[in-house]
């Protein structure tokens, strides 16, 4: 379908994102959380929902759910309550998800983005805690269709907070740009390590569209399906070019929910069976309300780590960084953490900036990992800097240490001198190897002298294989200039 | 000597003085119930061995802290069938949970095992504690020891009958609108049932969570003080648990009642109050008030409308608790070619007909276009039903009243009216909806020697001057007979 969202229409969009939390155990009981593992080993009565278990909120969801709020501006109650939220599905073993319902935690907030240049606040209407479902594993497609299903519950009571925005967005790159940031708010804030490809931050939208100007919102769609940030955009995209089109052509929008489809790059409506559920919430009797001092709150406050916002500024601030550099290394706390601790070890930021900005991320890319799963460490990178700015080896000799450094965390002058890479920089010993290249070279130094300075590279060439490529190269040149200008007749 | 004859409170100082062991007490308890069970029908799980096994067990044990001089254990528990128990099926007497094994012990079967008593058995109940006469069990019906052709009350009902009977010298109960002390009084023994949040629930499986609570069944108020020290305190896996220190509750038995102020509600005393039960309330209120109790009527305006919010709040916790039995990962499973059809004939073949009766009542409370009408509703009447009680403890410390309108009915009698079966329920429902503590202690038999029950409530945390009312009002009474079996 041809994307037809011009000036005439206008796109609304609202977010839904859960975020698993980072706690150590889960939100309910004592189990470990983490990705993974064999099957249903990290259970237990209560977040198997046995008959008789009770639950028991974790203080760290707690914390983690109030700091989430906090770092997105929100306001937060000082009363709040769970309730349950009543439906079947085999991957709920109490038949109910511990959530909250007219009391959230957090409520009132927003998030500043920059998409296409201009900067634009988000409403955060609420945060809220909740509890994960387990897994469902199906034969076949779903589990209308499967023969058979299995069940994994090691997912079962990870500690979740529920994200919603109002319908402040305005363009399926802004949804995008603001999923990029809010990733990056909760990472920064070290309340998850939100990896969408393990399912530890997922979105589903609500869109709507109607012609500029009128005051009254179009029917809307929940889509659903989405696994990555660049999906939520082409999915959108394609939903309000679908919704455009189906009001051009004189039909109507139907409010229902839809599933993308990543691989046909279409949604697609999802069968009308599955009518608006009634969830029958009510106050969970197991839990007592969250009640919350204010000075609790402010605790958790002064608690919250540098957000990229503010992060972004003082790097420019701080190293003199361009923007463009500020925010390329924010773009994850791990990456901000690495420029900052190298740059602090080495005189030259900008230096140390345009090697995290492009080797690095140039080698993370090319090898699809994640910092933390290198063995490269900031002290690495300064080593092979300092090296490079004593002159011991040249920037192109540091290209190649710095990929050994990438995969095998060695430290920079072992890997030079293990190789060899030492640039020779003793003057009277390279003097003397410029006086004999200059002799084996008689034609260059004739064509030099006539004033064809391309000659001068085959001297230094002829240096460098004779020196294997160690010599320093600006003294290398200095060296031969000087010569020829002497031996000038 | 007989061990079925000897109380809770005779037992453990035999234990203390080693002049009794556990092992002993599960004989005794084995041979009673040899004799007797077929006619009562307490039991839904029996099994000496395991039980002999549990005791010698719990015995080692305590040979091992030999240098420790404290009191001695070995009491084998006799564990409503709602409580789970490691070793021991727990059914919920449903047939949904009839081959649930749970892999860990309810708080309070923890606690009695730590302290060196063990479980005997698992009693008969209503299916999921829903009901009055405890004939709604899927197994089986559990008969009046007193009149093997009426109910032993509900929905504790095979606790109260097996301490009755003499099958036990203690059992667990649940009581979420009068579980345990309407069994009580119907069987003639005590029952209590103690503030929201004295003793943990979490083991007991849910009917109605905001309601529900563990209490003890046991022949004399001197044995339920006993036993409720073993079982109540705080429980940080259950956050309703209350963090309240637990007293020693044997040192409320004083036969001390003078200045007590005693208050009957008038509108525990109207309508549809069996004569003879009043006559008996009437009587042990009297022998109080001779002990030097002052007595004053008081009122609990919002009476009337506690059966009605009673019947829904518990639905609709209900519905939501029950709604994990699905088949699919524990007990019974029934058939369907997909994930819909399996949840629907797991369920339609699983729960008996009154357990799908609230389910389906909690549902439609709880629904979008109903929730306000039926459930806030009702939570608003719960509060009033609270401050009319906070409001009577201001002018009184207890108040008296009879357990249930009438005595045990017959078998079969209220089966097809759930609306007559719920009234057994009027006097006992509203402490549980104000979460307060009420011991129901035998006051005589009517003229066919059917016992009747004196319900005594207090303010929260109360159970102690409970205990101690109770008590007092025992002396005067002088020992209660026993059913012939
Ligand atoms: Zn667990």
């Amino acid at each position: 379908m041809e994307v037809e969202n011009g000036p005439g229409w206008e796109i609304v969009i609202g977010l839904e994102i859960h975020v698993e939390l980072l706690t150590r155990s889960k939100v309910f009981c004592s189990c470990a959380t983490g990705f993974g593992g064999e099957p249903n080993t990290r259970v237990c009565p209560v977040c198997l929902g046995l008959p008789g278990s009770l639950p028991v909120l974790n203080a760290k969801a707690l914390e983690y759910a109030v700091k989430t709020g906090l770092a997105l501006n929100c306001e937060i109650a000082s009363f709040s309550k769970f309730d349950r939220k009543n439906y079947f599905y085999p991957d709920l073993p109490k038949a109910y998800q511990i959530s909250q319902y007219d009391l959230p935690l957090c409520r009132h907030g927003y998030l500043e983005i920059e998409a296409g240049g201009v900067r634009r606040r988000i409403g955060i209407t609420r945060v809220h805690l909740e509890e994960e479902t387990g897994k469902s594993l199906h034969a076949g497609t779903s589990i209308v269709d499967s023969p058979f299903t299995l069940l994994d519950y090691n997912r079962a009571g990870i500690p979740l907070v529920e994200i919603v925005t109002e319908p402040d967005i305005r363009s399926p790159e802004e949804a995008r740009v603001f999923l990029e940031e809010l990733k990056r708010v909760v990472e920064f804030a070290g309340v998850s390590d939100v990896k969408m490809e393990e399912g530890s931050l997922r979105c589903d939208a609500n869109i709507s569209v109607r012609p500029r100007g009128a005051s009254r919102l179009g029917t809307k769609t929940e889509v659903k399906n989405m696994n990555s940030f660049r999906a939520v955009q082409r999915a959108l995209e394609y939903e309000a070019a679908r919704q455009i089109a189906t009001l051009r052509a004189g039909g109507r929008v139907v409010q229902e929910t839809r599933h993308w489809d990543d691989a046909a790059g279409v949604t697609r409506g999802m069968r009308s069976k599955e009518q608006a559920q009634d969830y029958r919430y009510f106050p969970e009797p197991d839990l007592v309300p969250i009640v919350l001092s204010p000075e609790q709150i402010e605790q958790w406050r002064r608690e919250l780590p540098e957000l990229p916002a503010a992060r972004r500024e003082r790097l420019a601030r701080e190293y003199g960084l361009p923007a463009y550099d500020a925010a390329i290394l924010t773009a994850s706390k791990k990456l901000a953490d690495f420029f900052e601790e190298a740059a602090r070890a080495f005189p030259d930021p900008k230096m140390v900036s345009n090697w995290v900005m492009g080797e690095l991320l140039r080698l993370l890319k090319a090898e699809n990992k994640e910092l933390d799963q290198v063995p490269l460490q900031p002290s690495d990178l300064v080593g092979l800097l300092s090296l490079v700015r004593d002159g011991v080896i040249s920037g192109a000799t540091a290209k190649e240490v710095f990929e050994e450094m990438f995969h095998t965390g060695d430290p920079a002058a072992s890997i030079v001198d293990r190789r060899g890479l030492r640039q020779i920089s003793d003057e009277g010993a390279l003097r003397e190897i410029v006086r004999r290249a200059m002799a084996a070279n008689p034609d260059a130094v004739q064509s030099y002298r006539q004033g064809k300075e391309k000659a001068l590279g085959a001297l230094v060439g002829a240096v460098m294989k004779e020196t294997r490529g160690k010599a320093n190269p600006q003294l290398v040149n200095r060296l031969l200039l000087e010569a020829l200008r002497e031996a000038k007749p | 000597m007989e061990i079925h004859e000897l109380t809770l409170t005779e037992v453990q100082d035999l234990l203390d003085r080693g002049e009794l062991s556990g092992t002993d007490l599960v004989e005794g308890l084995y041979t009673r119930i040899d004799a007797v069970e077929d006619k009562v029908q307490a039991f839904l799980e029996l099994d000496r061995e395991r039980a002999l096994a549990e005791a010698k067990e719990a015995g080692k044990a305590q040979i091992a802290r030999e240098a420790d001089p404290g009191p001695r254990a070995g009491v084998p528990v006799a564990v409503k069938d709602n409580v789970c128990t490691m070793g021991w099926k727990t059914t919920c007497a449903s047939r949904i949970l009839f081959n649930f094994r749970p892999p860990y012990d309810a708080t309070v079967v923890a606690r009695l095992r730590q302290q060196g008593h063990t479980v005997l058995g698992k009693t008969n109940m209503d299916e999921f504690a829903m009901g009055s006469s405890t004939e709604h069990s899927a197994f089986h019906p559990t008969r009046n020891p007193w009149d093997l052709t009426r109910v032993p009350g509900g929905s504790s009902g095979g606790s109260a009958a097996a301490v009755a009977a003499g099958e036990a010298l203690f059992a667990l109960g649940s009581d979420t609108g009068g579980s345990i002390r309407l069994p009580a009084a119907f069987c003639g023994v005590v029952g209590l049932k103690p503030t929201y949040g004295r003793v943990s629930r979490y083991g007991l499986v849910a009917y109605a969570s905001s309601l529900d609570q563990i209490g003890p069944i046991t022949r004399t108020v001197a044995d339920c003080a006993l036993a409720l020290g073993w079982i109540a305190g705080h429980d940080p896996l259950d956050s309703t648990s209350l963090a309240a220190e637990v007293p020693d509750y044997r040192t409320f038995l004083r036969p001390e009642v003078r200045g007590l102020r005693i208050g009957l509600p008038k509108e525990y005393f109207g309508e549809g109050l069996d004569p003879e039960v009043r006559g008996a309330v009437e009587k042990a209120v009297q022998q109080l008030e001779e002990g030097g109790a002052a007595v004053l009527e008081v009122s609990l305006p919002h009476t009337e409308y506690a059966l009605a919010a009673y019947y829904l709040i518990a639905p609709a916790e209900a519905s939501s608790n029950l709604a994990r039995y699905d088949g699919v990962r524990y007990g019974f499973r029934g058939e369907g070619s997909d994930i819909v059809e399996l949840y629907s004939d797991t369920r339609r073949r699983g729960f008996g007909d009154e357990v799908k009766r609230r389910i389906m009542l909690g549902t439609y409370a709880l629904s979008a276009g109903y929730y306000d009408a039926y459930y806030l509703n009702a939570l608003r009447v719960r509060t009033l039903i609270r401050r009319d009680f906070e409001a009577a403890f201001q002018k009184v410390d207890v108040l008296a009243c009879p357990t249930s309108p009438t005595v045990a009915f017959r078998l079969g009698e209220r089966t097809d009216d759930p609306m007559q079966m719920y009234l057994s329920d009027i006097y006992t429902v509203p402490v549980n909806l104000a979460g307060l503590p009420a011991l129901s202690v035998p006051c005589g038999l009517n003229h066919e020697g059917l016992p009747i029950g004196l319900q005594l409530i207090g303010p929260p945390l109360s159970e102690g001057r409970l205990l101690q009312v109770g008590y007092a009002y025992e002396e005067r009474r002088g020992p209660f007979p026993r059913p012939q079996l």
